[in-house]
């Protein structure tokens, strides 16, 4: 670094409470960023976490509670002190000066000298070396982005704070940046505090992902993690799709709970149970789980059958074909099925068994909506998502 | 049969534009015209013959440049007090959240929404009452001048102010520019144009006014007094040589600021 700052740095955020009159928009927050991740803040939006977000940047000040950057309390200082540095929504370039001046301007605050070669290799970095003299409004969304990006890394912050950096692309291009940000991010070497309501997005790119929710964060991991064992409901639901099915703990057996399903025996590991005893919903993900013919064995795949379904609903979607069974107590599950052409293809009205490994179901607490974070459903019932 | 009313309802539009812009112009021609008229009498409202005496001695009604340069003093002088009084009441009531701020907005359009020649009369009231009326002139005009410009400046300014994304100032602020910085780098460039519309309606405004100044001038003699007082008499063509000049410079203005935003735009 030519001006002797770091790669990056941990961020710490402890207890940070954030209210606007009465209404907490960030509750007792609590969060360990470690230096040089890839770290993303993903919820609906209005959970908080661009909010969270700005009190990082200082542009929002908190309620309560420390946020520390290696070790020094940044909490209170004005933005200007702090090594951090924002890719804002909808990017905020400097309409009034051209793209070398606003890549330029957080250099030309510091006093750093050599401004010029530093602006070009970045303007390389982000691909946009012939770019220099024109102004904000001449480029497309993506070469915006992309000036908002290098106008910010430029400064080598401890940690780049990203607020949907992405949101404004159609999704051909979303794709195409988050790769490139990812390439960036491997290449720099700083901290990355992404927010994002695409939980795609926040899988595809992060190293650690935290699902927020009315201001608190519900559950944080590897997106894999997330994924194939979610902690609650909202993130069973947030993060892909879940069929959620209400049953009853009867018996452990090891490492193993004996679970009923509205009157079928299955199997579920303890390590995957938010619950060891009483009501629970048992959770499994659409594509885990595959159909057969009512009465057919599976083999490998026995472990966990609900059978007697109804076919409802075919969707092929090319990759897949989406079903929709109903259950003989009246719910409808939904099953992914790849379309290899190795499995049977079912019509609506055929009767089908569900099959599924037992290590890839979850059981979540019944207590919990088994609607939260489900936006198809929200939009359809116009319930509130959270 | 059809095809003309084809081409008429397809150009319908571009004849009623023409004709309004017609109306707009012909009085700004006649201003013009009557520039290089040389009447036979005093009365120059008819166009007698051609001549370019009034441009080669455009000084020579008596006291009439003088009363020009007058003009242009009070209008710069109110320009730049109401201009900057006007930016910082804009920002105050944009930018910050205080006791009586919804009033201040509100009174802000008191002197614009008072008929003016009321405004005046109640004006030399004013200077009369507080023992200043022998002393009326090129101060007293300049005083009122500020007063009315003013509140045509907040309002110009408010709306361009209002306008601008507070993201800009925020980015900024992360950028390393401390709150000074800011204003100077990013705030002051992006509401420029509405100040320098503002001080362009604002100089226009003291230019050419007649109403207020004609209660409060003393024995000084602006531009439209002038013109006020020849006409009694009958004007001289040099007035509408002053007038088409100051078309000419606004003409010159408008175009080059769409001449620089094009280039800049490139």
């Amino acid at each position: 670094m030519a001006d002797g700052r770091s790669a990056g740095a941990d961020l710490t955020l402890t207890g940070v409470t954030k209210r606007f009159g009465g209404f907490a928009a960030v509750d007792d927050l609590d969060l360990e960023v470690a230096s040089g991740q890839f770290f993303a803040l993903l919820g609906p939006s209005g959970c908080g976490k661009t909010t969270t977000l700005r009190m990082v940047a200082g542009l929002e000040e908190p309620t309560a509670g420390t946020i520390t950057i290696g070790g020094d309390d940044i909490g209170r200082l004005k933005p200007y002190k702090r090594p951090v540095n924002t890719v804002f929504q909808n990017y905020a370039l400097f309409p009034h000066l051209n793209i070398f001046e606003n890549v330029a301007f957080g250099l030309r605050r510091r006093g750093v000298k050599d401004v010029k070669s530093q602006v070009d290799d970045m303007l390389e970095l982000v691909e946009l070396g012939g770019y220099a003299k024109r102004r904000p409004a001449q480029l497309s969304g993506g070469q915006q982005q992309r000036v908002a990006l290098a106008r910010a890394l430029i400064n080598r912050p401890q940690v780049l704070l990203l607020d949907e950096p992405l949101g404004a692309l159609d999704l051909k291009l979303r794709r195409q940046m988050q790769i490139e940000l990812k390439r960036i991010q491997t290449e720099v070497g700083i901290t990355f505090i992404h927010v994002t309501h695409d939980q795609e997005e926040a899988m595809t790119m992060a190293d650690t992902v935290a699902v927020m929710n009315k201001g608190v964060i519900e559950q944080m991991g590897a997106p894999a993690d997330l994924y194939d064992n979610p902690a609650t409901t909202f993130v069973s639901n947030f993060l892909g799709q879940s069929n959620l099915v209400k049953a009853s703990i009867l018996d452990t057996h090891g490492d193993a709970l004996v679970v009923d399903v509205q009157g079928t025996r299955i199997a579920a590991p303890v390590a995957r149970a938010r619950r060891t005893d009483g009501q629970v919903w048992v959770g499994v993900r659409p594509e885990k789980v595959f159909l057969g013919a009512a009465g057919v064995e599976e083999g490998s795949y026995d472990d966990n059958v609900l059978p007697s379904g109804t076919v409802t609903d075919v969707s092929f979607i090319g990759v897949s074909t989406q079903y929709l069974v109903k259950m003989p107590w009246g719910q409808e599950l939904t099953v992914f099925e790849q379309n290899t052409g190795a499995r049977e293809q079912f019509r609506v009205g055929d009767k089908v068994d569900l099959h599924w490994v037992a290590a890839h179901t979850f059981l979540l607490d019944a207590d919990q909506d088994a609607h939260a974070g489900d936006e198809t459903y929200a939009a359809l019932s116009g319930a509130p998502t959270a | 049969m059809s095809r003309v009313g084809r081409w008429v309802s397809e150009h319908v539009v571009m004849v009623i534009a023409l004709l309004v812009l017609c109306y707009m112009f012909l009085p700004i021609f006649f201003v013009v015209l009557m520039s290089f008229n040389a009447p036979t009498s005093r009365l120059n409202y008819e166009f007698q013959a051609f001549t370019w005496d009034n441009w080669l001695n455009p000084c020579a009604p008596a006291g009439m440049c003088e009363s020009v340069v007058k003009s242009i003093e009070i209008g710069f002088l109110a320009t730049v007090f109401a201009t900057i009084l006007g930016t910082l009441v804009a920002f105050a009531l944009v930018r910050h959240r205080f006791r009586g701020r919804a009033g201040t907005s509100l009174l802000i359009f008191l002197p614009m929404a008072t008929p003016e020649v009321v405004m005046g009369s109640s004006l030399l009231a004013l200077f009369t009452t507080a023992g200043l009326a022998g002393t009326l002139g090129f101060w007293s005009i300049l005083v009122a001048h500020i007063m009315f410009c003013l509140s045509f400046v907040v309002v110009t300014v408010k709306a361009r102010l209002a306008g601008l994304d507070s993201r800009f100032e925020q980015a900024a602020m992360d950028l390393y520019a401390n709150e000074w910085q800011t204003f100077w780098r990013v705030t002051f460039p992006l509401v420029f144009p509405g100040i320098l519309a503002a001080a362009l309606l604002a100089f226009s405004l003291s230019f050419d006014d007649f109403i207020v100044t004609n209660f409060n001038h003393g024995n000084t003699i602006t531009f439209p007094m002038f013109v006020w007082g020849a006409n009694q008499r009958g004007i001289p063509p040099q007035v509408n040589v002053i007038g088409t000049v100051m078309f000419a410079i606004a003409l010159l203005l408008v175009l080059s600021g769409g001449v620089l935003q094009r280039r800049r735009e490139r």
